[in-house]
């Protein structure tokens, strides 16, 4: 059966500490049904993943705003290659040029929701992609 | 939301305004608005008790704001030359800006701050950076804002070395170190120590600077980015005017006198949205705060009862999309500036949707300030909307919405026990995602965001100010270097006594002082501090 909800981590990897973003997206997925858990501030990527585990979620959302998120991503995506979690979706929203978005994609992360993102379209892509 | 709410009729007309404050904007005020108004009492004279007009009689006619746009980025020699560069091109005051690891306490090769060294701002991990930074530059004529808080009191130890041994007068230097936990706590997120012992260390600050560099302005209370994060205009500022007074609460317990530390406070606030609401929120907030100050406090001493702030920003009015609109944007927010009084004005540049600003981004912000200052006549004359029918009704409404505000914190227990709790984290939260709900649902408007849109993607056209990774790979040869050859034995020394200090809840900063001029690290003294005052955690609002 397939009504499980859809569970979130909304992840703040590395040192950035611009917030509202990721909190307001927590706050959105949450009214469209998905259980959403927010990991808070100053996270290492080992931290994100053992919340991932112990959490058992179905996606990991990126929240980076300080432009790291070349050599962020690259580390999630290997640990969770090395955890043989790579089924887990990864997303990521923040500050993201246009011009990175080929090379995250490249790494296996397959939304990218910069700031300004409609709900529904978030919404929507986790919706199909999960299970 | 954001700037008002609006509700139209059939023909698109106007019937019902809501300003995000919450108060409700009619079609036109009259005299009837101001029935009950009394001059000396609701505004007294620029300069006057209780300063709603300004802070000072003469105001721009006798000076003019000073502009001090926030900068730094790579390594201290990087900045230094960023810094000449704007005060070649008229800025009178330095804000600098500190990368993440150095904000968090940690030196540049600690494997936290990989990808991150000198990113959003210059990279510091010893005295040395700070003698680099600061070279040449004038230290008695220009005062520096250093946009720092959980190591503030690291960092103005360094500012004090640096100024002392560049031959500077500790009596005329002028450092504004931010200093604000509280605020980091709700809405920047650069916190390191738990909430009582960081509250410890900036008191330790406020009475150290009082009396060894008096022209220090120790704390930078700051609605700015709670406001940024989220916030109503009117909640920006009672829960800075609520931080503010956990701080000076804490000091007076050490036995000092309101007039001994309370007239360096100073204040960063936030501008954008509805031009009236901004102006209105200002001058109810200088007054609001002389009468905080004289009434609560009992301050003799006019000086205590002055708001001296910079009112500025904002980044949050700001867009990805058409970014040169944001140019626009910013000239009017330096208007609302003016017309407010500020002390200070600073503007997020036009490309800050997408990075730290470029030479030629931060040059146009300076020169908006300058065609304000010098071609718009905002220096003819004090508070000249004051006596608006409009103005000061408003600003009677915003001094009521930010007293509601004040009383519901108090009610709950204070700033420190709503911080500890998550209560205004979430109060923030809230607002921010009504805010992008009206966004999505176009009941707010913005322009290049969900009307006047273009179809062409604009990104690749702003030339952006582009991050470099061997100015990381210098910054840690550097600090390698002055590892080598300083004494190390005496940094163990000094460490252990700061330790010891801070054990002791005594003033640490002699002992700061100490420790930096044997170059021990920022990491080295941070992790001191960890060691006795442990780490905040953020308290769960989901």
């Amino acid at each position: 059966m397939k009504d499980r909800r859809i569970r979130v981590l909304v992840a703040k990897p590395g040192l950035d500490g611009h917030d509202r973003g990721a909190k307001v997206v927590a706050q959105a997925l949450r009214d469209a049904g998905m259980e959403v858990i927010y990991t808070g501030l100053h996270q290492t990527i080992d931290q994100i993943i053992s919340a991932a585990i112990q959490e058992n979620v179905d996606v990991i959302g990126l929240s980076i705003l300080s432009g790291a998120h070349i050599p962020l991503c690259e580390k999630l995506m290997s640990r969770l290659k090395d955890e043989n979690l790579s089924d887990i979706l990864v997303v990521v929203g923040g500050v993201i040029p246009k011009k990175d978005v080929r090379k995250l994609k490249d790494m296996g992360i397959k939304g990218i929701f910069p700031g300004g993102t409609p709900f529904a379209e978030s919404i929507r892509f986790m919706r199909e992609k999960v299970h | 939301m954001g700037v008002a709410t609006y509700i139209k009729n059939e023909k698109g007309e106007i019937e019902e305004v809501t300003l995000q404050s919450g108060i409700e904007v009619k079609a036109i005020y009259g005299p009837e608005d101001l029935a009950d108004f009394d001059y000396q009492r609701d505004l007294g004279d620029p300069g006057e008790y209780p300063f709603t007009r300004g802070i000072h009689p003469g105001m721009y006619r006798a000076r003019p704001w000073t502009m001090r746009q926030y900068s730094g980025f790579g390594t201290p020699l990087e900045t230094n030359e960023r810094f000449k560069f704007l005060i070649a091109h008229g800025q009178t005051g330095l804000n600098v800006a500190f990368d993440l690891p150095t904000q968090l306490g940690l030196d540049s090769d600690d494997s936290l701050a990989e990808g991150e060294v000198g990113r959003v701002g210059m990279a510091v991990d010893t005295l040395r950076d700070f003698e680099i930074a600061f070279a040449d530059i004038p230290l008695e004529r220009i005062g520096s804002g250093l946009t720092i808080n959980a190591v503030a009191s690291i960092m103005l130890a360094m500012y004090q070395a640096t100024a002392e041994g560049y031959g500077f007068s500790l009596e005329r230097i002028s450092a504004t170190p931010q200093n604000d936990i509280l605020k980091e706590m709700v809405g920047r997120g650069n916190w390191i120590f738990p909430v009582e012992p960081s509250i410890r260390l900036i008191g330790d600050t406020i009475e150290y600077s009082a009396k060894v560099m008096p022209r220090t302005n120790p704390v930078s209370v700051c609605g700015y980015h709670i406001r940024e994060s989220g916030c109503t205009p009117a909640q920006e500022i009672a829960y800075a005017f609520e931080i503010a007074m956990t701080y000076i609460d804490h000091v007076l317990q050490r036995g000092l006198h309101i007039d001994e530390f309370a007239s360096r406070i100073s204040f960063n606030l936030d501008i954008f949205g509805n031009i009236f609401e901004q102006v209105a929120k200002f001058r109810a907030a200088r007054r609001l705060w002389a009468r905080l100050l004289k009434e609560k406090y009992e301050a003799k001493n006019p000086r205590s009862m002055w708001l001296r702030g910079l009112f500025g920003g904002g980044g949050g009015g700001l867009t990805k999309q058409q970014p040169l609109n944001n140019i626009v944007r910013s000239a009017y927010y330096a208007l609302i500036s003016a017309l407010s009084g500020t002390q200070t004005m600073a503007l997020c540049s036009y490309d800050e949707a997408y990075t730290i600003p470029t030479p030629q981004a931060a040059v146009i912000s300076l020169r908006t300030m300058e065609i304000l200052l010098e071609e718009m006549g905002l220096r003819d004359t004090v508070d000249p909307l004051g006596g608006s029918y409009y103005v000061e009704a408003l600003t009677n409404q915003m001094e009521e919405k930010i007293t509601e505000e004040m009383r519901r914190v108090e009610e709950i227990g204070g700033m420190a026990h709503a911080v500890e709790t998550g209560y205004i984290q979430r109060e923030v939260a809230r607002q921010a995602y009504l805010y992008e709900k009206a966004l999505q649902e176009e009941k707010v408007h913005k322009v290049g965001v969900n009307i006047y849109r273009e179809e062409e993607e604009e990104e690749e056209e702003v030339t952006l100010h582009e991050y470099n990774p061997t100015a990381a790979e210098a910054q840690i040869e550097s600090l390698k270097e002055v590892r080598r050859t300083r004494d190390n034995r005496k940094v163990v020394q000094t460490l252990k006594d700061l330790e010891g200090t801070a054990r002791r809840k005594e003033n640490v900063m002699p002992f700061l002082l100490e420790s930096v001029k044997a170059y021990a690290t920022v990491g080295e003294m941070t992790r001191v501090f960890k060691e006795v005052y442990g780490e905040f955690k953020e308290p769960s609002i989901f």
